[in-house]
């Protein structure tokens, strides 16, 4: 620019160098907020002052209908004598067949402590499983609680669960001094000897042996309200996470055969509605099984729901498979770690977290879905609603309520998941983009 | 240098590769490949991009597979037997273009994982040689930081740690300093000229022609999936022989 000048003005050195500093502090505060947020400009501040109406309107009268509410009456012709013509909500419905809702109409009374029991135990079983900064040992009880659940709620002879539980055991024994030969073997052979067990069992535990149990047995047709939907939703998720992987790895396998039942299954499931395959579950299973076994209704349905949800989270890890770099599979080969090592201690941490959004969003999908056993005339808290409560002389007519305490109930269940899953992606984020 | 380190090379043989050929679909990608590397040799191949030099050092430790012919590492054949390759693999230390880290753990477990579950050193022992191996490549301050955390230049000398707390007997360099800023590049090549001079027997794809010349003993030239010159560095870039070598060697050094 000034070559020919003494002074060349491009050139510089800088001698100092400058300090960091603070940013620069905008005019902060309550009003500038509601000025910059609400009323930025004429159109602005007309939408706000709009929708703060509309806002007014609707808690205007919800809210009186809300706490104005009445809860200790015992029908809902009394209800309405006591609104007088108010109008308010009658809850009382609610306080008064709570167990029903909560416990179905048939199961004892005089157990409903079992399985609030279950309940309780499963967040302590849950809770190595989802914070995994808790002592690891607390996974023995993890391990225990489904057979310890097993025989709270059901009830009957201790030695059914003893018996699948020492299957279970014996099974995975059989795993682990096979799986040194090949997977193959110890899978079908952990697989083989736990059916072999439950087998012998079953013949060895005599005929009556339920009868003067400790805990008097309960049948499956007695489970019902939002109970029956915590076991499903509870039980569903549990069990198609991991058949959800074990999908999603076979369908990226080298085998033809492993690779085609994968994607035959999970194309199959995922084209067919789960309305469907609970119906199978209800009327059609019971054709497959040989006419003299009869297989709970319960484990039907949880077959069924498992297999459904199985099908969609293994098409979600597989996105979280395909998301993983080439190299990552090949570093970990590179350094001698065999198939199993690398997807479990490279692959699969890493594909399972990016699929967290997914997975908690077939998991929160399964457990609403659960309601629709009522269709098949199972009383889960939606089928006690419409079956037994809206039929019952007392409480003929009481929609809003009850349908609000069930969308509330689902509400806390799923807002609870959701916010589990967003603290474990913060939780494991370590790659820092 | 290269007087001192030809005198290293010993008459033992690391890698035996003999009449190799690799197609990608019908696509012949290696052609014919022979080449013997004896321990202790640093092997530099370089050659136009597509050339197959990445394709032959990843069929050493099975990560393509051939199709013709055989190889040999440390007297193991590689063969389809899975025990195999991943002996061969314990064996033989790889860093990558992109270094490949596993970003879900920390430098520290990155550089201990294998030892543990492959050589089943216990935790406490595999710790003290990443430390070891982190202190080599000047970054045991970082050990409980994660990948992302890491420069590029960093990240590539942790890679090189890992590899060598397998206590690899030869290892393979894929472009190791190509995805790196020119100030970077430094410190990942000190770390393998510092690995060289130990004796470490080394095959490196790379393109920096300054590392050739002073670690190599050997440099291979490589053009449509054939070895086309292989030379002492001296002699090939001073002298070199073929018309695609002399070629390749104006286009790269002759800015």
């Amino acid at each position: 620019m000034s070559e020919n000048n003494n002074k060349p003005a491009v050139a510089f050195v800088r001698d100092t160098p400058i300090p960091a500093s603070a940013p620069p502090s905008n005019a902060a505060g309550p009003i500038r907020w509601v000025q910059d947020n609400l009323f930025s400009s004429w159109g602005n501040a007309f939408l706000t002052i709009v929708s703060l109406y509309v806002v007014y309107v609707v808690l205007s009268s919800v809210l009186p209908w809300m706490l104005g509410g009445v809860w200790n009456t015992s029908s809902l012709a009394e209800c309405r004598d006591v609104l007088n013509g108010r109008s308010a909500a009658c809850f009382s419905v609610l306080s008064e067949r709570w167990n029903q809702l909560m416990f179905g109409f048939i199961y004892p009374s005089e157990f409903y402590w079992r399985p609030t029991l279950a309940f309780f135990l499963m967040l302590i079983a849950a809770a190595p499983v989802l914070f995994f900064d808790l002592p690891r040992k607390m996974l023995i009880f993890t391990g225990l609680f489904p057979f310890i659940a097993f025989w709270l709620i059901w009830g009957g002879t201790i030695l059914s669960p003893l018996l699948a539980l020492v299957g279970c055991l014996l099974g995975y024994m059989a795993y682990s001094k096979l799986v040194t030969r090949t997977f193959a073997a110890g899978f079908f052979g952990g697989i083989a000897v736990a059916t072999l067990v439950w087998w012998i069992g079953g013949l060895l535990i005599p005929e009556n042996a339920s009868e003067n149990a400790m805990l008097p047995a309960v049948a499956s047709r007695d489970l019902g309200g939002f109970m029956l939907n915590m076991m499903l939703g509870v039980t569903c998720v549990s069990l198609s996470v991991p058949l959800g992987i074990a999908l999603a790895l076979g369908r990226q396998s080298d085998l033809p055969v492993v690779k085609g039942i994968c994607v035959i299954f999970i194309e199959f499931i995922r084209g067919v509605p789960l309305i469907t395959l609970l119906f199978v579950a209800s009327v059609m299973l019971a054709y497959l099984f040989p006419p003299d076994a009869t297989v709970d209704l319960f484990l039907r349905v949880v077959i069924m729901i498992t297999m459904f949800s199985a099908a969609y989270i293994a098409e979600v890890i597989r996105g979280g498979l395909a998301a993983l770099p080439k190299g990552q599979k090949e570093a970990a080969d590179s350094l001698g770690l065999d198939y199993a090592q690398a997807i479990r201690l490279i692959i699969l941490p890493q594909a399972l977290k990016i699929s967290i959004p997914g997975i908690v969003n077939v998991a929160v999908g399964l457990f609403k879905d659960t309601t629709l056993v009522s269709v098949i005339s199972m009383f889960d808290v939606v089928g006690m609603i419409r079956g037994p409560l809206l039929a019952s002389t007392e409480w003929n007519g009481v929609y809003w309520e009850l349908f609000l305490f069930a969308a509330i109930l689902f509400f806390i269940v799923c807002y609870s998941i959701s916010q589990y899953s967003q603290w474990l992606e913060r939780r494991l984020a370590t790659d820092h983009r | 240098m290269a007087e001192t380190a030809r005198l290293q090379v010993s008459d033992e043989v690391a890698i035996s590769i003999t009449n190799m050929n690799k197609w990608y679909g019908a696509f012949h990608v290696l052609r014919d490949i022979d080449l013997t590397v004896y321990r202790g040799e640093r092997i530099v191949i370089c050659g136009p991009s597509g050339s197959g030099k990445s394709t032959l050092i990843r069929c050493i430790n099975a990560l393509e597979e051939h199709q013709k012919g055989r190889i040999i590492v440390d007297g193991t054949e590689l063969s389809s037997d899975l025990k195999n390759i991943d002996k061969i693999r314990s064996e033989v230390g790889m860093c990558f273009q992109h270094f490949n880290l596993f970003p879900h753990l920390t430098i520290l477990e990155n550089c201990t994982l294998a030892p543990i579950w492959v050589r089943k050193i216990p935790q406490k022992e595999a710790q003290e040689t990443a430390m070891h191996f982190l202190e080599k490549v000047k970054i045991p301050d970082q050990a409980d930081k994660y990948p992302g955390q890491l420069s590029g230049g960093q990240q590539q000398r942790v890679a090189i740690a890992r590899s060598l707390c397998m206590r690899p007997r030869v290892m393979l360099f894929d472009e190791p300093t190509s995805a790196l800023d020119p100030e970077m590049i430094k410190e990942v090549l000190d770390t393998m000229i510092e690995l060289a001079e130990e004796g470490m027997t080394m095959l490196c794809v790379t393109h920096e022609m300054g590392f050739a010349r002073q670690v190599a003993n050997r440099v291979i030239f490589m053009d449509a999936g054939q070895i086309v010159e292989q030379n002492e560095p001296e002699e090939f870039f001073n002298n070199p022989q073929s018309e695609r070598t002399q070629l390749f060697l104006s286009q790269i050094l002759g800015h």
